[in-house]
C-alpha cells in the first residue's frame, strides 16, 4: 500500500510497521522518518531535527533503536519497525509508557515517543546497570524541557520491575 | 468534617499523558488534508545587502514543483506595518517576508518552494539561489556596543530602569569593600524540539484552519486576519500540542505567513515547516555585556549597587527585556544606579526566552554578590540574609508575600550548606576539586486578563474551556484539577479544552502567568456555574436550599448540598430536570486588581544551590547537584510544578556551562546552526536535581493563590554554578557559557 500516487523511479519493498506486513513504493531518496510521518500517517516518530542530532525519530528496526531520519526506506527493504503506535500491546501501555507517565518523564512530549522507543532499545540491550549508565545511554535523546531526570527514574522503574518478575520466574 | 476529596496540591498525573506517550497527541505539522501542499523556504546566505537577482528556474523545472514565491511576486499582504505588530512585539518595524529585495540579518527568507510532496519541495528549495549585492554587516556586539543607545520607545509590559536612588557613585567610593565586574552571556536559541511549523487547510468554503506550533492561537489569528485582510470569522487557529517553546512560539514565526499566503494564491492547503538549520535565524536570547559595582561595609551591608547593560537587538526593532531592575529590589540598598542600552545587529529580533532578562541580569547580579561576600569575606549565603530586602524599593511597593527566607533556610538544609568550607580549593573528591556555590532567583508573579467558560450539564460532566496552551507546561491538567474541585467533580468528569482561537480570550502562554490568570478564570466561571444552579435549586418548590446564599453551599459527589449541614442538598440532575435545562453554561473572568497594584507587587523567589566536580587538567566541570527551593504562593500539582523547577534549572545549567550561538563576524553568520554543534544538556549532563516548594500563603498575587513557575527555575542557576567553579578552583570565570577552555585558561 502507498497513500500516495506511483511515482517514477519508485521502488517497491515490503516492511513491517507495528506487526502489519505492508508492501510499499517509496522513492529512494525518502526517509523511514517521512514515510512513516508523512505517507502512513503515522505521525507519532517526531522529526526535530532531520539530522541524527536529537533522537525525536527513534524506531526499533528489527528491534534495535535507530534514527528513522537517517535511514532510507529503500535501505529496509524486509525490515521489522516498531515505532511508538506500536509498543504498547492489546490495549495497555507498555510497561516504559506508563513509567513515563507515572514519573512525569515529560512536559511538551514532542521528544517522548524517541525516548521511550530509545528505552526500549536500551532495555533489550541490558548494558545499563545504573543511574549514570543509563543516563550516558539515553544521552542519544535530546529533551529540552529538561525531563532528564524523571525519564531516569522512569527507566529505573521499569528496569527494576523487569528484574523482579525474572527473579519471580527463577524462583 | 471536610471530607471533600480535592484535586489541587495532590501531584496528578498529566491529563495528556496517555497521549503524549503513545504518540496520539497532534502537533502543528501532523495533520494531513486532501491535496496538501509543502512549502520550503530559502534562506539569505548573506546577513545585509540587496538581492540583485533570484535564480528560480531549475527549481521551478523540478518535479512536483507547483509555484516559487520571491519578493518578485509575493502574494497580497498589508502595506501599513502596524498591521504586522504582533500582541508582544517590540517597538520598530516588524519583519515582513519577502517585502523587498534588501536582506537586513542572516537566514532571512528569501523564497518559498511549493511542491507536490515534502521531498520536492525541500530538494528544489536546494537549486533557488540569489546574486546579492552585500552591504556592510554589523553582529559583533563588543563593536556595536560603542554605538548604544536607550530605547527611544519603551516595550510594552516591560519596565524601564528604575531613576537613580541616593547616591551610588558617591557611596562606591567610600565603601571599604566593593568591586565592579563586566560579565558576558552569550547569544542562546530556545530550540524547542518540535520544529516551528503551519497547517493551513483551506475548507471548502474557503475558510482556514491553521495549525500552528505558537503559544497564543489568539495571536496568530489576529497577526493572519491583520496582515491578509481576513475575517476573524474565516481563520480558525489550533494548537492542542505544543513541543515546546520557551518564548520562542510568543510571535508569529516565518512559517504562519508562508503557509497562509501560499495557501491563499494557490487556493490549496500548504505545510509549511522551518528546518533545525532555520530555527537559528527566529528571536533568540541576546548576547548581553553587563557590569555590576557592588559595596559594603565591614558588616556585609550594602552601601552601592550600580547595574549597566547593553544587549543586542535587530535593525528593524528595539527588543526589550528587564535585565537590571532586579539588582534594585533583590536586596535593600539606599544608592542604586542602573541602566540599560541597545546595541543594533544585523540579526533576526531577539524573542523572549525563558525568564528573559532575569536569567541574564540575575546572573550578573548574583556572581557579583558571590564577589562581594568573598571580598568581605563574609558566607555567601549569610550576605545575602544580611540584605534581604522586605519591599520593593524600585517602585516603593510592599510584596504581596516573600518566603525567600524560607528558600534560603530549606534550600541549605537540604543542600547541607552548613558543611562547607569557606575557602575556595578546599574540597576534593579524588582528582575532582569540588565547588558548592548558590544563589537566590527571583521572577515577576503576574497576572493577565482572561476569560473561561464553565458548562455543567445534567449528567454531572464539566466542560471549562479558554484559549489558553499547554506548552508543556501541564495547563490542560490544572485547568481539570481546578475545574474538579470547583464543583466537586473527579477529574474523569472534567474535560478542558484550550488551544483553539475560537474559546474564550485567553493571553498567550508566556510570563508565568497562565496558572493564575486562566486557572483564576475557570475558578470564576465554574463559581458562577454553583450560583446558577443554586438559583435554580432554591426555586425549586419545597427546596432544602431555599434560603441558601452562595457561600453556604458546595458541590460534592454530583450534590448541590449545604456546607453546615450537607444531608440537606439535591443532585445537579435533579435541579435540571426540574428545572426543565439541560446543562447550565457560565462565564469567568479574571484580571490584575489595579487598585491593589498601586500598593502591592508581587514576585516568586528561589534559593539554589550547586556543586560542581571540576577536573583540572582536562576543564571538565560537571555539575553533580542542585537543590532548588522555590517559593511561588500555592503549588496546584506538585508533579507538574517540580517538573517545570526541573526543566528551567537544566536550562539554566545550559546557560552555565554549554548554551552559545557562534558568529563569524567576518561572515556576520551563525556557524553552529545545528544541535550538535549548539550543544545544550543532554541528559549525561544532568545529575541530581532535588526541588523544595516552600510554604508560602498569598491571597493577593492572584484569585486562586498562585504565582507562576514556568520561568523561576532558571533564574540564578547559571550563577550558583558559576559560584560553585570559584569555589572548587579559585578561578571566576565572567564569560558565559563556561567552556572547558576558560577553565584552563590562566
Amino acid at each position: 500500500m502507498s497513500s500516495r500516487n506511483l511515482q517514477q523511479g519508485d521502488v517497491p519493498i515490503v516492511m513491517t510497521i507495528n506487526g502489519d506486513r505492508l508492501e510499499l513504493h517509496v522513492s529512494p531518496w525518502t526517509t523511514l522518518l517521512d514515510l512513516l510521518r508523512d505517507h502512513l500517517h503515522l505521525t507519532g516518530t517526531k522529526k526535530g531535527c532531520d539530522h541524527g542530532q536529537c533522537g525525536a525519530c527513534t524506531v526499533l528496526i528489527d528491534g534495535r533503536r535507530i534514527n528513522s531520519c537517517l535511514v532510507f526506506a529503500v535501505m529496509r527493504d524486509g525490515a521489522e519497525v516498531t515505532t511508538i503506535e506500536g509498543l504498547a500491546k492489546d490495549d495497555s501501555l507498555h510497561p516504559l509508557q506508563e513509567a513515563f507517565i507515572e514519573r512525569d518523564a515529560f512536559q511538551c512530549g514532542y521528544c517522548t515517543p524517541g525516548q521511550i522507543c530509545s528505552a526500549a532499545g536500551l532495555l533489550a540491550e541490558d548494558r545499563a546497570h545504573s543511574r549514570e549508565e543509563i543516563r550516558e545511554h539515553m544521552s542519544g535523546n535530546i529533551c529540552r524541557c529538561g525531563a532528564y531526570t524523571n525519564i531516569v527514574d522512569a527507566i529505573e522503574d521499569v528496569m527494576a520491575q523487569e528484574q523482579s518478575q525474572q527473579k519471580a520466574k527463577v524462583a | 468534617m471536610d471530607t471533600l476529596i480535592t484535586h489541587i496540591g495532590r501531584p496528578t498525573r498529566r491529563v495528556d499523558g496517555q497521549l503524549k506517550v503513545t504518540g496520539r497527541a497532534k502537533y502543528a505539522a501532523e495533520y494531513d488534508a486532501p491535496g496538501l501542499l509543502h512549502g520550503a523556504i530559502v534562506s539569505s546566505s548573506i546577513p545585509a545587502g540587496r538581492i540583485v537577482r533570484i535564480h528560480t528556474d531549475k527549481a521551478k523545472a523540478f518535479p512536483g514543483v507547483v509555484e516559487i514565491f520571491t519578493h518578485e511576486n509575493r502574494g497580497k499582504a498589508a502595506w501599513l506595518d502596524y498591521k504586522w505588530r504582533d500582541q508582544v512585539a517590540p517597538p520598530g518595524h516588524p519583519f515582513r517576508p519577502l517585502h523587498s529585495d534588501r536582506v537586513v540579518f542572516d537566514g532571512q527568507p528569501i523564497a518559498l518552494v511549493v511542491a507536490e510532496s515534502y521531498e520536492a519541495a525541500r530538494d528544489a528549495a536546494t537549486l533557488v539561489h540569489a546574486d546579492y549585492q552585500p552591504d556592510e554587516h554589523r553582529t559583533d556586539l563588543l563593536v556595536e556596543r560603542e554605538r548604544s543607545y536607550q530605547p527611544p520607545k519603551k516595550r510594552s509590559g516591560v519596565p524601564k530602569p528604575p531613576s537613580p536612588r541616593g547616591d551610588a557613585e558617591g557611596a562606591f567610593d567610600q565603601a571599604p569593600v566593593k568591586l565592579a565586574n563586566t560579565y558576558r552571556i552569550a547569544a542562546e536559541h530556545h530550540n524547542p524540539m518540535e520544529l516551528f511549523a503551519t497547517t493551513c487547510v483551506r475548507g471548502g468554503d474557503g475558510k482556514l484552519t491553521l495549525y500552528e506550533k505558537t503559544q497564543g492561537s489568539q495571536n496568530s489569528q489576529s497577526y493572519v486576519t491583520s496582515v491578509f485582510g481576513l475575517k476573524s470569522d474565516d481563520v480558525e487557529v489550533i494548537n492542542h500540542y505544543v513541543g515546546g517553546a520557551f518564548g520562542s512560539g510568543l510571535r508569529p514565526q516565518h512559517q504562519l505567513f508562508f503557509a497562509v499566503m501560499a495557501s491563499l494564491e494557490l487556493e490549496r492547503s500548504v505545510r509549511v515547516s522551518l528546518t533545525r538549520d532555520q530555527m537559528f535565524h527566529i528571536g533568540y536570547r541576546p548576547e548581553i555585556l553587563q557590569t555590576v559595582g557592588l559595596a559594603c561595609d565591614a558588616e556585609g551591608r550594602l552601601q552601592a549597587v550600580m547595574h549597566d547593560a547593553t544587549a543586542g537587538t535587530s535593525h528593524f526593532e528595539d527588543y526589550q527585556e528587564n535585565v537590571v531592575n532586579w539588582s534594585g529590589l533583590l536586596y535593600r540598598c539606599d544608592n542604586v544606579r542602573l541602566s540599560y542600552e541597545l546595541a543594533k545587529l544585523n540579526t533576526y529580533t531577539p524573542c523572549d526566552m525563558r525568564a528573559p532578562g532575569a536569567a541574564s541580569g540575575v546572573t550578573a547580579l548574583e556572581c557579583a554578590m558571590d564577589e562581594l561576600a568573598y571580598a568581605a569575606r563574609i558566607d555567601p549565603l549569610e550576605l545575602r540574609r544580611i540584605n534581604f530586602a522586605t519591599r520593593d524599593e524600585n517602585d516603593n511597593k510592599e510584596l504581596t508575600s516573600k518566603a525567600l527566607d524560607a528558600c534560603y533556610d530549606e534550600g541549605a538544609a537540604a543542600f547541607g550548606w552548613d558543611k562547607r568550607s569557606f575557602e575556595p580549593r578546599s574540597m576534593r573528591d579524588g582528582r575532582d576539586l569540588i565547588g558548592w556555590g548558590m544563589a537566590t532567583g527571583v521572577w515577576e508573579a503576574s497576572m493577565q486578563k482572561t476569560v473561561a467558560t464553565a458548562k455543567l450539564s445534567a449528567n454531572g460532566h464539566l466542560e471549562i474551556a479558554t484559549a489558553s496552551s499547554d506548552i508543556g507546561t501541564g495547563t490542560w491538567t490544572i485547568l481539570t484539577q481546578i475545574g474538579a474541585d470547583a464543583l466537586g467533580l473527579p477529574l474523569e468528569a472534567v474535560t478542558a479544552r484550550i488551544g483553539e482561537s475560537g474559546l474564550p480570550a485567553s493571553p498567550i502562554e508566556g510570563g508565568s502567568w497562565t496558572a493564575a490568570s486562566a486557572g483564576s478564570a475557570v475558578q470564576a466561571a465554574c463559581d458562577e456555574v454553583r450560583k446558577s444552579l443554586l438559583k435554580q435549586a432554591a426555586g425549586l418548590p419545597g427546596s432544602p436550599l431555599a434560603d441558601a446564599s452562595p457561600e453556604d453551599v458546595r458541590l460534592n459527589a454530583g450534590r448541590l448540598e449545604l456546607k453546615a449541614d450537607p444531608s440537606r442538598g439535591i443532585s445537579i440532575g435533579e435541579i435540571m430536570t426540574a428545572s426543565g435545562i439541560g446543562e447550565i453554561e457560565e462565564e469567568g473572568k479574571a484580571a490584575p486588581d489595579k487598585l491593589q497594584m498601586l500598593k502591592y507587587v508581587s514576585y516568586t523567589h528561589s534559593a539554589i544551590f550547586a556543586e560542581v566536580a571540576v577536573d583540572e587538567e582536562l576543564g571538565v566541570i560537571r555539575v553533580t547537584r542542585v537543590v532548588c527551593a522555590t517559593a511561588a504562593g500555592r503549588i496546584l500539582n506538585p508533579k507538574t510544578a517540580r517538573s517545570q523547577i526541573l526543566g528551567g534549572v537544566v536550562m539554566g545549567i545550559g546557560m552555565a556551562l554549554h548554551e552559545e550561538a557562534m558568529t563569524d563576524h567576518h561572515l556576520g553568520r551563525v556557524m553552529n546552526h545545528n544541535i550538535a554543534e549548539y550543544h545544550m544538556p543532554v541528559n549525561a549532563d544532568i545529575h541530581d536535581i532535588e526541588v523544595i516548594f516552600v510554604a508560602e500563603h498569598d491571597d493577593k498575587a492572584s484569585p486562586i493563590g498562585v504565582k507562576g513557575l514556568g520561568e523561576i527555575g532558571i533564574v540564578g542557576t547559571a550563577a550558583a554554578v558559576a559560584n560553585a567553579v570559584f569555589h572548587a578552583t579559585g578561578k571566576r570565570i565572567r564569560d558565559f557559557p563556561m567552556t572547558l577552555d576558560k577553565v584552563l585558561q590562566n
